[in-house]
């Protein structure tokens, strides 16, 4: 099990990239996650809309360092295609990673307040 | 993350993702290489929008909801029609199915989540490449196509004038010609030309420029102008000859020139005089014994050498009515099969040996030929003259430029040609120009020209040369004759031929006489005169040929002198 929540490295390459777009490039993670987020819990269920979630989240978190998220959705796109292993306990484990990586993504808007 | 890919050209880029993370971090970096971005949440906005703005490079997620990447792809490429519009598809598919997928749906590359700034830079450049290659190939393509239509045009065009060119004398008028030309024989440097002589003596040429295509068309144009007129005009082949050679040398460059056959066929006279430069052996078919006399090229085609070195003999040969004279081009003989072997003059000989209907030649020909090869090659011209008797037609008169009101009507003027004259220049149609002046005398210009040709030719042979008709009794002995008469002509430093022409007013119109002298020992003519009038004998044709045609023909001096009249009536 991947136990890297935020890659350092990643978020100074984006800060890079970005310049002055980095703090909205973290606002526009965490508001679109909240929605992927959501949107996984009321998917419960329906294996196929998870898988398509899963996908989608699992790209734009692996673009942003959050490395554990991106491999637990990685793991849940994969599962759902299968219709194997327990999907349920997979959306509880993302929300959970999420809750942990967000106030990090938070503290590190926090340094580019305006 | 300093080193970015540093872009060619600013490019209009359309990234299509429902990410709108990824989104925005991916318009970042493609801007900051440079690029304009537009931007689309959805396969079918991605469609819209590419419509509208016409991007040059798609960034294309796979999945997206309403309409996916693989969908949108494929109406972007069907839209884009011949340009190449690179699309990269963005996704982290590990399944080899779906990276199938993309690649069914027209995608030209990947790029993996997460983004790698520098691979990305890299892939953008290498795809605008192959975008350019593409369209610099389209753009090749329709100029080639823009240049193959003009030159097709140029060469419709150049070929309706140089038909009409090639055709214009009396190629598809007279009866006794027959010639086959396969369509594209004549734009690779063939030409056939024919037309009257005033005397009603047939002219005919067979060419094979050197080249193809429009450059081996040129040249023909002046060579046909050089035919037609000094064929309308009365000269002979020789003088002929020398202007088509001088012209061509002149005009054309070093490494062109023209083969040719060109040759006189003289209903009066049964007789058909030759010249050939480089043209394949053309065939006298004498119809009565079967046999054939070859024509065999003695000369270097027109165009090469210099006027001094230019050699404009000629041979003549004996012809029986209903014999036949064929020519051909090269384009039969080189004929070649499978194995590159060259059809050539034993085979076409067989041909002519197996050939039970005459006029079914060139059917056997072309059909040797396709048996030989397998499809008949496009390049094939073959041509067949039959003497035949009857009124030839004559060529249309020359246009007048006068109104006839000018017409000189009491005159005379007295000529000597000397030895170094009489070797090399033909004062006959000089002569008719002059005779022609009498506007009553156009009407028979034809048997003016014929009679004046004939007692010139008798006063030059017979008289200052001393050649004895008798030795024309038969063919070997005709071309006997011929051989003598350049020999002695080339030899010749004396001796003379004086022409007299006379011309009084009548009450009812005009006469002119026309007096031949020659420097000759003259011949017996109460004894020739007694001979009838042989029309089929090849001796003595000559005068059996003016009492036809001249009602009024007197000799004196021993057979030295000769006088013919032609009278006319006032024109109304």
């Amino acid at each position: 099990m991947v136990d890297v929540h935020l890659d350092p490295v990643v978020l100074s390459g984006l800060q890079e990239v970005m310049e002055s777009e980095y703090p909205k490039l973290l606002d526009t993670f965490l508001d679109d996650s909240q929605k992927r987020i959501e949107a996984l819990r009321q998917s419960r269920g329906d294996a196929k809309a998870l898988g398509r979630i899963a996908h989608s989240f699992k790209g734009s978190s692996g673009n942003l360092g959050a490395v554990r998220l991106a491999h637990l959705c990685q793991r849940l796109e994969a599962e759902s295609a299968e219709a194997a292993g327990d999907l349920e306990a997979l959306v509880d484990q993302i929300d959970l990673e999420f809750a942990l990586v967000k106030p990090l993504y938070e503290s590190e808007r926090q340094r580019f307040q305006m | 993350m300093s080193a970015l890919a540093p872009a060619h050209e600013a490019l209009t880029i359309l990234i299509a993702d429902d990410s709108p993370a990824d989104l925005l971090l991916l318009s970042t970096i493609v801007r900051r290489q440079g690029h304009q971005v537009l931007t689309a949440a959805d396969g079918r906005e991605a469609v819209e929008v590419f419509t509208r703005e016409r991007p040059q490079l798609v960034l294309m997620d796979a999945l997206m909801p309403v309409m996916d990447g693989f969908a949108a792809a494929r109406w972007i490429k069907q839209l884009s029609g011949e340009a190449l519009v690179p699309i990269i598809f963005l996704t982290s598919l590990s399944d080899s199915a779906d990276l199938a997928e993309c690649l069914d749906a027209g995608g030209d590359d990947f790029l993996p989540k997460p983004y790698n700034p520098l691979i990305l830079g890299a892939k953008i450049n290498a795809m605008d490449r192959l975008r350019r290659l593409q369209a610099t190939v389209l753009q090749q393509r329709d100029l080639i196509a823009k240049h193959n239509d003009h030159l097709l045009h140029e060469q419709r065009v150049a070929k309706a004038v140089f038909d009409k060119v090639a055709h214009s004398g009396c190629i598809n008028a007279a009866p006794n010609i027959r010639y086959l030309q396969s369509p594209y024989a004549l734009f690779n440097g063939d030409l056939l030309l024919a037309a009257y002589t005033p005397s009603g003596d047939m002219h005919v040429l067979l060419g094979d420029f050197t080249g193809h295509g429009l450059p081996a068309a040129v040249g023909a144009m002046p060579l046909a102008d050089v035919f037609y007129g000094m064929t309308a005009k009365g000269y002979g082949l020789a003088q002929i000859l020398r202007e088509m050679n001088a012209k061509l040398k002149r005009i054309l460059p070093v490494d062109m020139f023209c083969c040719a056959t060109l040759l006189c066929l003289s209903t009066d006279r049964h007789v058909v005089e030759v010249w050939n430069g480089g043209m394949p052996e053309g065939y006298v078919h004498q119809v009565a014994t079967g046999k054939r006399t070859s024509l065999a090229s003695r000369h270097l085609p027109l165009g090469v050498l210099s006027a001094e070195l230019f050699n404009d003999c000629t041979e003549v040969w004996p012809m029986a009515l209903g014999d036949r004279v064929f020519l051909l081009s090269d384009g039969v003989l080189e004929t070649a099969d499978a194995n590159n072997q060259l059809f050539g003059v034993e085979r076409l000989q067989q041909v002519f040996a197996a050939n039970r209907e005459p006029d079914r030649l060139f059917e056997d020909v072309e059909q040797a030929l396709a048996a030989f090869r397998g499809e008949a090659r496009d390049d094939v011209s073959m041509v067949e003259i039959t003497l035949q008797s009857g009124p030839a037609l004559r060529a249309s008169g020359p246009l007048y430029a006068d109104s006839g009101q000018s017409c000189p009507l009491d005159w005379s003027v007295n000529f000597e040609f000397r030895a170094e004259t009489l070797k090399r220049y033909n004062p006959l149609p000089y002569l008719l120009q002059l005779l022609l002046e009498i506007h009553g005398l156009r009407a028979q210009s034809g048997a003016l020209y014929s009679v004046m040709a004939e007692l010139y030719s008798n006063a030059l042979e017979h008289g200052v040369l001393g050649l004895d008709s008798r030795l024309k009794r038969d063919a070997q002995g005709f071309a006997e004759y011929y051989r003598r008469r350049n020999e002695r002509l080339a030899e010749l430093n004396s001796g003379y031929v004086r022409v007299q022409v006379q011309v009084v007013p009548t009450d009812a119109g005009g006469t002119m006489t026309l007096r031949i002298e020659d420097s000759g020992p003259g011949f017996d003519v109460d004894k020739v005169l007694a001979q009838p009038l042989d029309i089929d004998r090849l001796s003595g044709r000559g005068l059996s040929l003016v009492r036809r045609l001249s009602h009024d023909v007197r000799w004196s001096d021993g057979g030295r002198c000769v006088c013919v009249e032609f009278s006319w009536e006032a024109l109304a």
